[in-house]
């Protein structure tokens, strides 16, 4: 079977014209893409919020039976420097009775020092039991007067309508004085 | 609409679908594909589709920066630097909305020039037209105050001024610039008010531009020859893809003019005394609008109370101040734009025309001069002033009255008090 | 042909453009000698020695009067230094902070998320201190003065001899004073005679003398280097993104020229048929 030349030549011509059609199609949309990446972007995180993604605690003043507030990424972290009776018990529950069954040893690196979010995991009030007259609720450890949450010396929900125990945020302590929230 | 002719046709059960629903296949059909254009059209018949994609491109990044942006003289200020140095990516979309609307006036005055070299206003396409100055007017009401929102001292004096020239109007003036202001000065009010006016104007704009498309939609476009198409099989081609192709390589141009400024020169088209936060107590020495309000910016000037074509005027009585007819003047120059359809019946309208342009581009310099000292400016004929297009560029010059002198001799510019303390800066 | 039309096309605009730019220094003095800094023109960067230098001038002369407050602290890593550097830093520094548990507020330690502490409480007490003139923020000095870190413009129809960079009036500025005013010239009286600042009568006294500042890196503090040096760390801490925006600038003007050729020959070829 034979081509004209003519013929093979507009094939050809063809070929040319899908591929520089194509080729440019491809590189418009890179181009296109590589555009809209900064209007994305910005909507992430700024510089000055990200600065602000971990606080450097002083730890150094908090006696035993202690606890502070700190602010971190705008909201409250309890920082409690726990009695040995407090270890005792939060070591002592059964996790049988956890509506979320975890570990005192799961939630501390340190014992003596428990960090936790404090925003009850039911609908975001913040629990009482940080200042000396407050409620402690029926365990010994955080109370959330918005709808009875009670959590113990470990920050585990207990009882009450909260479903998961108060949260553990990363942390690391960078010396025997300080702690590195975030 | 008048169009191209669609036999669109569809194999797929959705296309037709939504076809029946609303037959947006073959609008795009007939409007974007089949669409029959001159196939002589030149290069400046570009700029319609380039002003578009601009006008797109600074909702997108105006959209974007309001985002970040405080509209609080306290933090207006601070809000965009903010942006610039700690947004992600917040410098370049500050940036490319900056540049950008020097670059829309570029496109669009490139765009006017086309339709008046070609008589593109004429019959039938005279509400095209008028459509068209409206979008400029508005364009220059949103650039004008979006220039203050940074809270520079170009944006606040700049605001000043032009507010002022508000007070020119006989009787209720005063009024109308204190509801303008929202207060005694322009202050906070203001700026709120201008931040909601900013962000709405554009859409107000592409409202205008879908008008502005009908319209050209009906007769198409005109043509370098001037003359209308007689042979449409002959002498159009379809707009896909013949100028759909035309137009993205037009727009690869432009970005990449776009993007040297971004990139290379930023500040170019503006202002340094705009990096320094407004002063209500401090007057800059050169009150500059951007440049391109430069050419009505010296017609608004040039009307002093020694100007012979004002002593003209007010001859009538003194009833109209030289502010008034300096403001009249200065909205008369794009206002008469829209008689332009019938003006341009008059035979000697091209020389008139070319006189303008001339004109035009000197403007920017002239409007630029600080008022200090007489300059030896051109005086026209006053035709030129009432017929067609601005040609009036006649600096001002010496001392207005009213006017007061600074601590160190400068003389205020015309058409706003002098603060106590004078133009006096670090 | 098409192309020399549209070539020329870009070149007239890019010509008229020129005249249409209108930034200007600050009206009113000469000149300022232009300098040929490291972060001008299309392939900028900063010496990362000069902005440490700058920076030791900045914080042992300037900041004493000065404000600076839109660079924070981390934004000091740019300079070269690492965290732990910028930390030490930041904390040689007190912030205002509170109020506490009383209602008051505190001073402590600055953090690398606090920005630069402002030598004075508020403008009205920095013009007190000062003869009734605050001396200004510093961080957008250079963009306020004249054209950015951008050389790439400085020619223009209307401006003869080049729009100045904000760079080149702050340096002409420190190292312009004069010991005596020229003939005929009144200085009044707790100013200084400046052959750069509008109207001669600055209010700042000469601030660079010899020996201030005791290079860490070893360098001679004269007048001149000093000069170079800060005015090089004021240009940064008014376009921290310049090096990055250059760098981006040109990749994206090299990608856009290779588009738009890919779309020059697919124009070419659709309209093939027609021309």
């Amino acid at each position: 079977m034979s081509e004209t030349a003519t013929g093979g030549a507009e094939i050809d011509e063809q070929t040319r014209r899908d591929f520089l059609i194509w080729s440019t199609v491809a590189v418009g949309a890179v181009g296109t893409a590589l555009a809209v990446w900064p209007f994305i972007d910005q909507m992430n995180p700024a510089a000055d919020t990200l600065a602000l993604a971990s606080t450097e605690v002083d730890i150094s003043q908090i006696e035993v039976g202690q606890s502070i507030t700190v602010i971190w990424r705008g909201k409250p972290v309890f920082i409690r420097h726990r009695t040995p009776e407090e270890i005792q018990a939060a070591e002592s529950v059964d996790l049988a009775d956890l509506p979320d069954p975890q570990t005192d040893d799961a939630r501390v690196q340190k014992p003596e020092w428990l960090i936790m979010v404090g925003v009850c995991t039911h609908l975001g009030c913040i629990p009482l039991g940080q200042k000396s007259g407050d409620p402690k609720g029926d365990f010994g450890g955080w109370f959330c007067p918005c709808h009875g949450s009670h959590y113990d010396t470990s920050g585990r929900i207990r009882k009450g309508p909260a479903p998961n125990n108060l949260p553990v945020p990363g942390y690391e302590f960078t010396s025997d004085s300080t702690v590195l929230i975030g | 609409m008048s169009g191209g002719t669609s036999n669109f046709q569809s194999n797929s059960r959705v296309v037709n679908w939504i076809e029946h629903r609303l037959p947006i296949f073959s609008f795009l059909d007939s409007q974007l594909h089949q669409y029959p254009t001159p196939k002589n059209l030149n290069y400046f018949w570009n700029f319609g589709s380039l002003a578009g994609i601009v006008l797109v491109i600074m909702i997108v990044s105006g959209i974007t920066l309001a985002m970040s942006y405080t509209p609080h003289t306290d933090l207006a200020f601070t809000s965009v630097e903010r942006i610039m140095r700690d947004v992600n990516s917040g410098w370049l979309i500050r940036y490319i909305h900056m540049n950008g609307a020097s670059i829309f006036f570029i496109v669009v005055y490139i765009h006017i020039f086309r339709g008046l070299y070609y008589g593109s206003y004429k019959a039938p396409r005279e509400i095209l037209w008028m459509i068209g100055i409206f979008i400029l007017l508005a364009m220059m009401a949103t650039a004008f105050m979006g220039y203050v929102l940074p809270w520079g001292q170009m944006s606040f004096w700049g605001a000043t001024v032009i507010t002022n020239l508000f007070s020119a109007i006989p009787l209720v003036g005063d009024w109308i610039v204190q509801l303008l202001w929202g207060g005694f000065v322009v202050g906070n009010p203001t700026l709120n008010r201008f931040f909601s006016l900013h962000y709405l104007l554009p859409f107000v704009i592409v409202g205008l531009v879908f008008l502005h498309l009908w319209a050209l939609h009906m007769h198409h476009s005109n043509n370098p020859t001037g003359v209308e198409i007689k042979d449409e099989k002959q002498d159009t081609i379809p707009f896909h893809p013949y100028y759909t192709i035309k137009d993205m390589y037009g727009l690869g141009i432009m970005l990449i003019f776009f993007a040297f400024f971004i990139f290379f020169a930023p500040n170019y088209f503006g202002h340094p005394d705009n990096y320094i936060m407004a002063d209500p107590l401090v007057t800059p020495p050169h009150i500059v609008p951007e440049w391109y309000f430069l050419p009505f910016y010296a017609i608004l000037r040039a009307f002093t109370s020694d100007y012979w074509v004002y002593q003209i005027i007010s001859l009538g009585g003194g009833l109209m101040s030289a502010k008034l007819a300096g403001v009249i003047a200065m909205f008369a120059s794009i206002l008469v734009l829209l008689l332009l359809p019938w003006l341009g019946e008059v035979p000697s309208a091209l020389p008139l025309l070319l006189l303008g342009v001339r004109d035009r581009l000197r403007h920017p310099r002239m409007g630029r001069r600080p008022a200090a000292g007489r300059r030896a400016g051109h005086d026209r004929p006053v035709v030129d002033v009432l017929v067609l297009l601005p040609h009036h560029h006649r600096c001002a010059a010496g001392r207005h009255p009213g006017a007061a002198e600074t601590a160190s001799g400068q003389h205020c510019c015309i058409g706003y008090q002098c603060t106590p303390g004078g133009g006096v800066r670090l | 042909m098409k192309m020399k039309k549209t070539l020329t096309a870009i070149a007239l605009g890019f010509g008229i453009l020129a005249g249409a730019g209108n930034a200007q220094a600050a009206g009113g003095g000469p000149k300022p000698p232009t300098i040929d800094w490291s972060f001008n023109g299309i392939f900028g960067t900063y010496d990362r020695a000069a902005l440490q230098r700058g920076f030791q001038v900045f914080r042992n002369v300037c900041a004493a009067c000065h404000s600076l407050d839109l660079i924070a602290f981390r934004n000091l890593e740019a300079l070269g230094y690492n965290e732990d550097q910028v930390k030490a830093i930041a904390s040689s520094y007190e912030v205002t902070d509170g109020p506490d548990d009383t209602g008051e507020m505190f001073p402590r330690p600055a953090t690398p998320a606090d920005h630069w502490p402002s030598p004075f409480p508020n403008e009205k007490a920095a013009a007190a201190a000062n003869g009734g003139a605050a001396p200004p923020d510093l961080s957008l000095i250079t963009k306020a003065r004249g054209a950015g870190g951008d050389s790439a413009l400085r020619v223009s129809l209307f401006h003869p001899g080049g729009f100045p960079l904000g760079a080149d009036y702050v340096h002409a500025l420190l190292t312009g004073y004069k010991e005596n005013p020229p003939e005929g010239f009144e200085l009044p009286a707790g100013k200084y005679y400046n052959e750069y600042f509008p109207g001669h009568a600055i209010s700042m006294a000469p601030p660079l003398g010899e020996g201030i500042v005791e290079y860490e890196d070893g360098t001679a503090a004269t007048p001149e280097q000093m000069s170079t040096d800060v005015t090089t760390f004021l240009a940064w801490a008014a376009e921290p993104e310049l090096e990055h925006r250059k760098n981006l600038g040109i990749k994206v003007i090299l990608f856009l020229l290779v588009l738009t050729a890919m779309l020059y020959a697919l124009k070419r070829k659709i309209w093939s048929d027609v021309h």
